[in-house]
């Protein structure tokens, strides 16, 4: 992972530059977790954007001693539950699709398969609580490590593994009951 | 549930197992059938979630990401110096209001007071509804629903 570390202080006209590279660095990550949260591409891209602008305007708050995007994620992470909390009955896209999709392309009836399960994970996954949808987004989908997630969240490594194991009990649950 | 069968579990999917820990994870599997469905459901789940990705938005997207985020910034900075100006123009204009009201003789005292009575009516009204419009928004139970 790269190390995302520029100056801290208040960031004048020529800081800018480096803010950009600091935004383009970690915009695909920023919007992967809100996408996680939110379930809406167009919601994702906006409070991820908004997180940045935040970001950018305390960014003497920043510790450079830390990994910026631990430091953004809390910022990130504050708005999307605010979101969730003032848009209750928000519209929430498919976000997910087959690693497979490729391959299955040319065979309808795996094609077919594929797209029941993918539609019934993206229902389960919308059915769980925004805390067990981030660990597994973080986890399975955007691969942190157990160590960055315990950062990310202030939360010890055995909590980590503990909420992740529950929130895929969660899920699976959640699909089962789904399949019935 | 069992802490050190979640910690073995996580290990075992990350391939962090030692020799030992696979051992005594084994054991732990074969020796409870409720940890070995644990450990069955868990890792069909995890099949299931390792078939699929996060969808990636367009190139155009990622294109106007920055852009989208150095227009808001640029924005903002536009709307702070907008404020401070509209504030230090609309203040010095009152001041000047109030003051030549004050200092103008020709207009009768009681004229005078009805004015400051209106003015004074109409600040506490504009206030009033800028509050409750404040409040509704922020615990406004069902500003989802249509109207």
């Amino acid at each position: 992972m790269m190390d995302n570390k520029i100056s801290a202080g208040t960031i004048s006209k020529k800081k800018m530059k480096e803010f950009e590279v600091l935004v383009k660095d970690n915009m695909k990550r920023a919007y992967f977790s809100a996408l996680g949260f939110l379930g809406s591409h167009d919601a994702a891209m906006d409070v991820s954007q908004e997180a940045f602008i935040r970001a950018y305007r305390n960014f003497n708050k920043y510790d450079t001693k830390r990994n910026f995007f631990t430091w953004y994620y809390k910022i990130l992470r504050n708005l999307c539950l605010n979101f969730i909390r003032d848009n209750k009955n928000r519209n929430e896209e498919y976000f997910f699709e087959s690693r497979k999709y490729e391959d299955s392309r040319n065979n309808p009836e795996q094609n077919l398969e594929e797209k029941e399960e993918l539609e019934m994970l993206h229902d389960a996954i919308n059915q769980l609580e925004p805390e067990d949808r981030e660990i597994i987004i973080l986890r399975e989908f955007e691969g942190y490590s157990y160590e960055e997630i315990s950062e990310m969240l202030n939360l010890p490594v055995g909590t980590v593994m503990s909420r992740l194991f529950y929130a895929r009990k969660k899920l699976a649950e959640k699909m089962k009951r789904l399949m019935e | 549930m069992n802490e050190r069968f979640i910690i073995l579990l996580e290990k075992y999917f990350e391939n962090e197992l030692t020799d030992s820990e696979s051992q005594e994870f084994e054991t732990l599997i074969n020796s409870n059938s409720e940890l070995k469905q644990e450990f069955e459901e868990q890792n069909r789940i995890k099949e299931v979630l390792r078939k699929m990705k996060l969808k990636n938005p367009s190139r155009e997207a990622w294109d106007g990401y920055w852009l989208g985020i150095y227009n808001r910034v640029e924005r903002g900075i536009a709307w702070i110096a907008i404020s401070i100006g509209a504030i230090i123009f609309f203040g010095f204009v009152s001041i000047e209001a109030v003051n030549s009201f004050i200092n103008d003789t020709h207009t009768p005292p009681i004229v005078k007071v009805g004015i400051s009575i209106l003015v004074f009516g109409a600040l506490v009204l504009i206030f009033s509804l800028l509050r409750e419009k404040f409040f509704t928004s922020k615990h406004d139970k069902y500003k989802e629903v249509q109207r």
